[in-house]
């Protein structure tokens, strides 16, 4: 793995076999580079782990192929396209309200609407001291006025720009919505323009937050919310009124509370001015009529009526197709990848192939958390974060795919990352090159070891399943989210990845469904069905999360802005939607840390009867005392039963950890009251549990509460006792014979 | 961001540090930690992958987005516990004023 200008990306990350996957690619312009196919086994290059391992499939591709270069380009805005109604004769006012977020970053455009050779037209912008600027062009001749005022941030102004050709005059108007003692933030200019011609008379669209492209690259995004924008075809000169008016020399009216979850502006003043939004921009924000009156859209939208722009929003890099895979019908389930090669460059994109339609090739499925894979798409939690350092315990290692990330900020962000005005992230995309989403790849807090994090760290999980020559199927979140539990029926045993962190309500519904159905669960992870997230209704690839309340995280959402734009849904912690990790699976996140990992040590529980099958080959009652993520098998991420979260009472608690350093902590959610003693040597609920129930219909639920656990099953070429543990709970599982209910005499043990 | 100020009383502390850099850390040289590992971004010292899991270049965030990361040329690495006495010998010295000769 490499990280040079090869790199691309898939249109899904999910098919089954005779589907077609399109894959785009950018690369320097005329070089040639090949493509394979190939099936990762495992990941991690670790000299002390078992090895990197991956399948070459002999299927003809079509390359070698031509590079092309293709470019990414960031920034949200606004389009209203057939703005041709726009005719305002010989007055025009352009009047909106906004909240800039760094009002000092630079030239950024609320509104521009040009001619195609940007002779003629007319822009309002900030200009780089700060101030509102107006700036009008008559067939080349530009005027350009400032009200000299410079913007605070995260205040409200309304604002406007207005010409009257008749006088041959250019006004710019910034009021602030609330006084600002000692500030001069009012301001207000006027210049002279050639008279009799208006730069609105002109067949141009109109733009929101954003210049048309032009020869400089620079757009000139703006950072900042825009609310109610409308234009007039009369002039303004001193002053801006509160609210439009129909009949009041109303063009057009762009009211942003009306369908937030789409991706359309709608036009109110009866003209048909209808817009469009590019690189999703955050809708269902609060605007300056927010009051804590209502802190849901879906109740009253009218407090949600302004669109938060960003400069580095991306949805989709929209590159060309550069050639398609035809799957094999006869290729088995799993997880494979396209790679790009170039010389001695490469570049993995990953997806998995499903079963064929209506069958099972396996009684097991893997289920890849491809949800948390974009949550943590090109996080930048090494390059942005200085903390990270600190809660790891050790140096942060940048890899060639940081250094890239680095000079290249225009490959998106996701949940860990905060925009370039410092607004928390709030959608993710998987329609971008992926650098974190490759076998191969050295993550962050993966642990001291191997140091890898979610989809290569799950390969510690595909490469048991090769150790111990057990074939599965693979599913993905997606599939789960779309097809509810349709696509796990006739699955015998679910096997998780090492941190299932991010699950949509649909997803979750499907596993609550499948458990319920008899279905046996292996959860080889930790802090898993932690986060709600909602995937966009329509657009593909896409999800939204907001970090509502508490949680560990990046930022906090602003208040009364909770519910996601695109469902109305609560999307914070699941424990905040009344459905713990532990109704689920028994054990919920209590601590994180990233150094050292610990070892679990046995309970008397774990001698119990209903456990006979778990422990054969076993002997030791400390298990789990080395491992590639962190040397323990309980470590990064601790997950513990809680009978009052939900933990079932029949739960066995097999073993739990211990010894863990004072870089772990309790979460925010669990330290209601902060007080001295809340790191892992003195906090007594800083553990991770190993935690097993039968269920009622036959079924039965295996959780190990921690990400390191995998890193353990790898360590010795999987020969060891945590790898033996879980096999014989996966053997048990396989079994068709159902669990039994029965009470047990043995005792239950369950943490407060 | 930590404000504790390191100095001369918290000499055991850098001994307990080159002794054992990965820790576990005493609460002391945690404090000590805590101080040092908490930089700002610009300037803060990473390690850049030369070798995975076999050599590393010491480098320096840079403050913002799209901005290289410095490489430290002439301080290379094949031992992850050298790389970290050496960064702590060099932020001892940026915060105390003097050379930690350990």
């Amino acid at each position: 793995m490499s990280a040079g200008d090869l790199l691309g990306y898939l249109d899904r990350w999910s098919v089954h076999p005779g589907d077609t996957i399109s894959c785009r690619v950018s690369g320097t312009a005329g070089d040639p580079y090949q493509a394979n196919l190939v099936r990762t086994i495992q990941g991690d290059t670790n000299p002390d782990g078992p090895g990197y391992r991956q399948e070459h499939i002999p299927l003809d591709l079509g390359g070698p192929f031509m590079a092309q270069q293709q470019t990414i380009e960031t920034g949200s805005f606004a389009i209203v396209d057939h703005a041709e109604v726009l005719a305002v004769d010989n007055a025009v006012s352009i009047v909106a309200t906004i909240w800039p977020t760094t009002p000092q970053r630079g030239r950024q455009t609320l509104f521009s609407r040009m001619n195609e050779d940007a002779s003629t037209g007319i822009e309002l912008f900030i200009d780089k001291s700060g101030a509102l600027t107006a700036e009008c062009r008559l067939d080349g001749t530009i005027v350009t006025v400032s009200t000299g005022c410079t913007l605070l941030s995260q205040c409200w102004y309304r604002v406007a720009v207005s010409h009257d050709a008749i006088r041959g005059q250019l006004h710019v108007i910034q009021e602030p919505v609330k006084l600002h003692p000692a500030i001069s933030d009012r301001g207000y200019g006027v210049a002279i323009t050639p008279v009799g011609t208006s730069p609105f008379d002109i067949r141009a669209p109109l733009l929101m937050a954003a210049s048309p492209p032009n020869d400089s690259n620079d757009r000139y995004h703006y950072n900042g919310r825009i609310y109610n924008p409308y234009v007039l075809s009369r002039i303004l000169v001193d002053s801006i009124p509160d609210r439009p008016t129909v009949g009041d020399h109303l063009v057009a009216a762009w009211d942003f509370s009306i369908e937030i979850p789409s991706q359309r502006i709608v036009d109110v003043s009866g003209n048909g001015l209808h817009g469009r939004l590019v690189n999703l921009p955050t809708r269902a924000v609060a605007g300056p009529d927010w009051d804590g009156s209502c802190h849901v859209w879906t109740h009253d939208a009218t407090h949600y009526g302004a669109i938060h722009f960003h400069d580095d929003d991306l949805y989709d890099a929209n590159w060309q197709e550069s050639f398609r895979v035809d799957i094999p019908a006869n290729l088995a389930s799993g997880v494979y990848a396209v790679r790009l090669e170039r010389g001695r460059d490469t570049f993995h994109m990953p997806f998995c192939v499903r079963a064929p339609r209506a069958r099972r090739d396996s009684d097991v499925v893997f289920l890849l958390p491809t949800a948390s894979y974009m949550a943590y798409g090109n996080n930048r939690i090494g390059l942005d974060v200085p903390e990270t350092e600190l809660v790891c315990g050790r140096l942060i290692e940048l890899t060639d795919q940081d250094i890239f990330m680095q000079t290249h900020p225009e490959l998106g962000l996701c949940f860990y990352d905060l925009h370039n005005d410092g607004s928390p992230v709030y959608y993710a995309s998987r329609l971008r090159p992926m650098m974190d989403f490759q076998p191969g790849f050295i993550g962050k807090l993966g642990g001291a070891g191997s140091n890898v994090w979610q989809f290569n760290a799950d390969t510690h999980i595909t490469g048991w399943f090769d150790a111990i020559d057990t074939s599965f199927d693979v599913v993905t979140d997606e599939d789960l989210h779309n097809e509810g539990v349709d696509c796990l029926n006739d699955y015998r045993v679910l096997v998780t990845g090492s941190h299932p962190e991010y699950y949509s309500a649909s997803m979750r519904d499907a596993l609550d469904d499948f458990i319920e159905r008899g279905g046996r669960m292996m959860y080889l992870g930790g802090n898993g069905f932690y986060w709600r997230v909602s995937p966009h209704p329509e657009l593909p690839g896409v999800i939204e999360c907001r970090k509502s309340e508490d949680g560990i995280r990046a930022a906090a959402p602003g208040p009364g802005e909770y519910y996601a734009s695109f469902t109305g849904e609560y999307t914070g912690l699941w424990r905040r939607n009344g459905r713990p990790p532990n109704t689920l699976v028994g054990v919920g996140m209590v601590a994180q840390g990233f150094d050292r990992s610990s070892p679990y040590i046995r309970s008397e529980a774990s001698n119990d009867p209903r456990l006979s099958f778990m422990f054969e080959g076993i002997e030791t009652d400390i298990i789990g005392d080395y491992g590639l993520s962190g040397g323990g098998a309980a470590g990064i991420e601790l997950d513990a039963a809680n009978v009052e979260l939900g933990t079932p009472h029949h739960a066995l608690i097999v073993a739990s950890s211990s010894g863990h350093s004072d870089l772990y902590l309790v979460t925010p959610e669990d330290m209601l009251d902060p007080v001295p003693g809340l790191g892992g040597s003195e906090a007594e609920n800083i553990s991770a549990d190993i935690v097993f129930f039968e269920t009622s219909a036959g079924g039965a639920v295996f959780s190990v509460g921690s990400i390191a656990w995998a890193g353990s099953m790898a360590w010795n070429n999987y020969d060891n006792a945590i790898a033996q543990l879980t096999y014989n709970v996966l053997n048990r599982f396989l079994n068709n014979t159902p669990f039994n209910i029965t009470p047990s005499s043995s005792k239950t043990e369950i943490l407060p | 961001m930590s404000h504790y100020q390191i100095t001369r009383a918290d000499r055991p502390f850098a001994d307990e540090f080159m002794r054992n850099p990965m820790g576990p850390a005493s609460p002391g040289l945690q404090r000590v930690l805590n101080r040092m590992r908490t930089d700002t971004r610009a300037g803060k010292y990473v390690l850049i992958t030369d070798v995975p899991y076999k050599q590393w270049t010491l480098g320096l965030l840079p403050p913002n987005r799209g901005v290289p990361v410095e490489r430290l040329d002439d301080l290379v690495f094949d031992d992850r516990l050298e790389a970290e006495r050496t960064v702590f010998r060099l932020r001892w010295q940026a915060l105390t004023g003097e050379e930690l000769s350990l």
